[in-house]
């Protein structure tokens, strides 16, 4: 992806949400700044512009304390109508943990989280088979590609409808599913009990992203690992080669 | 003072008729409610350190490092490049035994808060926690609801919780053990201090109302023994409100990052009472409440209630009055209540107005400094043995195949995942090792060095032998440092023991402080402070004498750890130290002869040094593959551990490495001051060179799908790995979930 053009290349921008209780804000803002071609910045849950952005990012953690269901008051947040009409707009959005948890709140991702099936909290590195990278998250990944991140969680068993089911199939839009070292699905290799394994999965349009597991966590080898870093690469390098190829409007239009 | 047929009101307060009489001298006149209130509660051993003050003296403060020793909110060591570590360890004991999630909960909060009261920003937690025999219902009910209040509120504030214990022994049955150790990152010119200074000052009350909740909570709880009617102490436990927290500590740490604070302390025990007159002693000023600005949860709360009040997530700040309204718009960005409370006074008093009425006037110095100091004559407990069990104490099992396994299942040696994955212990990135190694190492973002973490505790060994025992956990504690690679710096502790007023406990608290003043010397490890918890007993029954201590090590290349687990085949297996095991005090002779008794074996505290003298040096030299001290469960269960986790078998032979001795005992037992290193053959000369004449062996190899212990010829233990992995990795969920 490293696009080494002789002029200089504007950084991908990147805005990380902080909503009162986020608390893997910091996180994600430090992995963002280990690329070279990545700016991140801070936005505060009341800020209504997003102007200037390429990817925003709602960050794990326990959103206005998350006393209610996982993400159902911080949809109401000034800062979620701009984010909506930024992914309108064709802007990409990832929300990890927390922040997939509040993309369904909002309606901006189908389905709804139920408590882990063992009813705890559960932190520990899990196998994901990366279903697609025909999208801007997934794209330095191969289709197939077994990757190591950890989860850390209490509500991430994902429900859906058999209608809505149908059509996260017919779209190519389940992205990552639990699974074990061999890339199987298995019920054992499902740390959550969720619906056909699932642990990420992108809109119709595939510019918005929720995903349980924490690819923020796991950029640096000396933390563990650094299979999260390929969500990153992905993003900037779906931005970047969008404005190689043409000037960033038309990726917004065409999606 | 005249006796009527009624106790009088001290009494119920909790206050000895003398401390009353010294109340009065105090104040020249007798003091009324509130006054009385404040006192009882200042002057309760869990504020007052009535019985601890003295011999809490002994313990080593002093060192290069030390930046912030004992008497503030939490001790600071300087780690270089203008960055210090803040950190504290500190007991949730009675709340928890009563309540166990909310107990556990509101215990994190008051640790957190304590951290960022030094302007640090929380990086970890650790929590040792010691229960009875989780055969019992109630016991599994405890650490189920412990470990869930932890989790619920360390994962809420994105804390990770990165180590701590897990110990259960019968002793612990009526009067579990809930001890908290919060760890923080400050820049050296970024630390705030508990210090109220500048008359005129303005005194802020920051976060959650006050309400009635936690009324008492230091002297009720904390300051007597349990019996039938603790059920009914149950209001007195708080309830947290981690969110509200979290929003507190980003407010305080930007207040502080914009230099608004003249001072910041939290409101623990006693709340007001203790937070205002602490902050006034510290800077030697007086401070003014007026209790009537304080917001309230509920209406018609008496003055005293509003001044012992320990309602959580609330803290109070010193400003300037022209930063004042900068403060306040912090507050207000954070969604959070921030009201002028007070001021700072030149007069030495803490005064309580309601409004233009003052209802309570006492001297700071009075309420802080003099609570009475008791020494209590010691007495030497009857079942203190003068020598250890001879050898053939107990007949040895014919099988000691099933013993390792037994071992193995122990709660106190087996995998502890079945908590630590409750915890989230990766937020924040930092994690340069995962829990289930000796200490937990954190990386300092932007520098190549970090720091490593340990928790330790045995109130087994300290039952047996109180000093011998405090000198083997300060010994062990440094040792799984020093297993990471890191060198040991410096601890806080929390001491937990029964009822002071009675001379055996009074003799095991003086036996183990002066036990750990002596290691902590040796070991170049002083004490930053902590927490003393008294009075933990049921029914008359102490729990074991347990001073738990938190370590700190320093890391100076977090590319160049030590880890406990077996990597390669044909790596050579080295038994370093010359400490001989015993069955006195051991998890072996706990589980498989069901006692605890002997004399256990005392620490070579100058061997201590040089032994983790070269753990380190093999580490950093890159020679040492892996790194594991031999402590619960011996030589067997040490092996077996480095062989489960890495996946690999080993073969070793024991034959000779002590003259004599029974081979269950050698292999079983236990003493400290011995550490396993493995490494490849071809750097066996260099480590001889690291070594000198320290007492090194070569015991074995790793390689295999077996763990295999030799002894004269004979296979004394010979199982498959699958075996002892199945044993070590399930026996925790299937003990709590009874799968």
């Amino acid at each position: 992806m490293a696009a080494s053009s002789q002029t200089e290349i504007t950084p991908v921008r990147f805005g990380v949400v902080v909503f009162p209780g986020s608390n893997c804000d910091a996180d994600s803002y430090h992995a963002v700044s280990t690329f070279a071609g990545a700016e991140p910045r801070y936005l505060w849950h009341k800020d209504t512009h997003l102007d200037g952005l390429d990817c925003v990012i709602l960050p794990g953690g326990f959103s206005y304390g998350d006393y209610l269901r996982c993400g159902a008051i911080a949809r109401f947040s000034p800062i979620m109508k701009a984010v909506r009409r930024f992914a309108e707009d064709g802007g990409l959005v990832i929300g990890i943990c927390n922040g997939f948890q509040i993309l369904l709140e909002a309606g901006m991702l189908p389905g709804a989280m139920l408590q882990n099936r063992g009813l705890k909290f559960i932190c520990k590195l899990v196998n994901l088979r990366v279903e697609s990278n025909r999208t801007p998250f997934t794209g330095a990944y191969e289709t197939g590609q077994v990757i190591r991140l950890p989860v850390a969680h209490h509500e991430g068993n994902y429900y859906i409808g058999e209608a809505g089911m149908r059509e996260l199939e017919e779209n190519n839009q389940i992205i990552v599913r639990y699974c074990d070292e061999d890339g199987a699905i298995t019920p054992k290799a499902n740390p959550n009990g969720s619906l056909a394994n699932i642990a990420g999965i992108c809109n119709r349009e595939r510019n918005v992203f929720g995903v349980m597991p924490h690819p923020e966590r796991v950029c640096d080898e000396i933390i563990g690992g650094a299979d999260g870093r390929g969500v990153f690469e992905s993003i900037i390098g779906a931005v970047a080669g969008a404005g190689e190829q043409a000037d960033p409007s038309s990726l917004r239009s065409s999606g | 003072m005249s006796a009527t047929s009624q106790k009088p009101e001290y009494e119920l307060l909790g206050l000895k008729s003398h401390e009353y009489d010294a109340i009065c001298e105090k104040l020249g006149r007798k003091p009324n409610y509130v006054e009385l209130a404040v006192f009882s509660l200042m002057w309760s051993e869990h504020c007052g350190y009535k019985h601890s003050r003295k011999l809490l003296r002994k313990l080593p403060t002093q060192g290069e490092l030390i930046l912030q020793g004992p008497g503030e909110n939490a001790g600071i060591i300087d780690i270089g490049a203008g960055q210090a570590i803040a950190m504290k360890i500190e007991s949730h004991n009675h709340p928890s035994a009563i309540e166990p999630f909310q107990g556990a909960a509101t215990g994190i909060g008051g640790i957190v808060r304590d951290i960022f009261a030094m302007g640090a920003r929380p990086i970890a937690n650790l929590d040792p926690l010691h229960f009875g025999s989780l055969q019992k219902a109630r016991q599994r009910f405890l650490l189920d609801g412990v470990v869930s209040g932890v989790a619920s509120y360390g994962n809420c504030m994105g804390i990770p919780t990165v180590g701590g214990e897990i110990h259960v022994e019968d002793a612990y049955e009526g009067n579990c053990l809930v001890n908290v150790m919060c760890v923080g990152l400050v820049d050296q010119d970024k630390i705030l201090r508990a210090r109220a200074e500048g008359p005129g000052n303005l005194v802020l009350l920051i976060g959650s109302t006050t309400g009635r909740d936690g009324i008492g909570g230091a002297s009720v709880l904390a300051s007597a023994e349990f019996d039938e009617t603790a059920e009914e102490k149950r209001p007195t436990v708080q309830v947290g409100d981690p969110f509200m927290e979290k929003k507190l500590l980003e407010a305080c740490l930007e207040m502080r990052d914009d230099g608004l604070l003249v001072a910041l302390q939290d409101l623990g025990a006693a709340g007001i009472s203790s937070s205002a007159s602490e902050m006034a002693s510290r800077g030697g000023v007086g401070i003014d409440i007026d209790i009537s600005r304080v917001p309230l949860r509920e209406a018609g709360m008496e003055p005293f209630e509003i001044m012992i009040s320990e309602s959580q997530e609330r803290m109070l700040a010193i400003v300037t009055p022209e930063m004042k309204d900068a403060a306040l718009a912090v507050c207000e960005k954070w969604d959070l209540d921030a009201t002028e409370v007070g001021q700072v006074t030149d007069s030495g008093h803490f005064r309580v107005f309601q409004g233009r009425e003052m209802i309570a006037d006492m001297p700071v110095a009075a309420l802080v400094d003099d609570a009475p100091a008791y020494v209590v004559e010691a007495v030497r407990p009857a079942h203190l043995a003068a020598e250890p069990l001879p050898e053939d104490h107990y007949e040895a099992p014919a099988d000691l195949n099933g013993v390792l396994t037994d071992l193995l299942r122990s709660p106190n040696i087996c995998s502890k995942h079945w908590v630590y994955q409750q915890y989230d212990h990766m937020v924040q990135t930092n994690n340069a090792l995962w829990p289930g190694a000796d200490a937990a190492v954190l990386r300092i973002k932007g520098r190549q060095s970090g720091v490593a973490l340990v928790t330790d505790g045995n109130g087994r060994r300290c039952f047996l032998d109180p000093r011998r025992g405090a000198r083997a956990v300060v010994a062990e504690a440094a040792r799984n440092l020093s297993c990471a690679g890191a060198r040991p710096v410096a601890i806080t502790n929390c001491l937990n023991f029964g009822n002071p007023e009675k001379g055996e406990i009074y003799y095991q608290f003086q036996e183990a402080v002066e036990g750990m003043a002596e290691a902590c010397l040796a070991l170049e490890t002083p004490v930053t402070g902590g927490n003393v918890s008294f009075y933990n007993e049921s029914f008359g029954q102490a729990i074991y004498p347990n001073p738990v201590i938190g370590m700190m090590g320093i890391i100076e290349d977090v590319r160049l750890i030590g880890t406990p687990h077996f990597r390669d085949e044909g790596d050579v297996i080295m038994l370093v130290g010359g400490a001989r095991p015993a069955v006195d005090g051991s998890e072996y002779q706990k589980i498989i002869f069901g006692e605890v008794a002997g004399r256990i074996p005392d620490v070579d505290l100058e061997r201590e040094r040089r032994l983790q003298l070269l753990a380190r040096e093999a580490i950093l030299e890159g020679i040492a593959k892996s790194a594991h001290d031999v402590s619960d469960g011996g030589l067997a269960c040490c092996l077996a551990e480095s062989a489960i986790i890495g996946g690999k078998g080993a073969e070793v032979d024991i034959s000779g490495v002590w003259p004599g001795g029974r081979p269950d005992i050698l292999i079983f037992g236990e003493a400290p001051g011995l550490v396993v290193l493995t490494m490849e053959e071809k750097n066996l000369e260099y480590f001889g060179q690291l070594a000198l004449d320290f007492p090194t062996r070569i015991i074995g190899r790793v390689g295999g799908r077996r763990m295999v212990i030799r002894m004269n010829g004979e296979d004394r233990v010979n199982i498959p790995l699958s075996g002892a992995d199945r044993a070590w990795r399930t026996a925790l969920e299937t003990m709590m979930e009874g799968r």
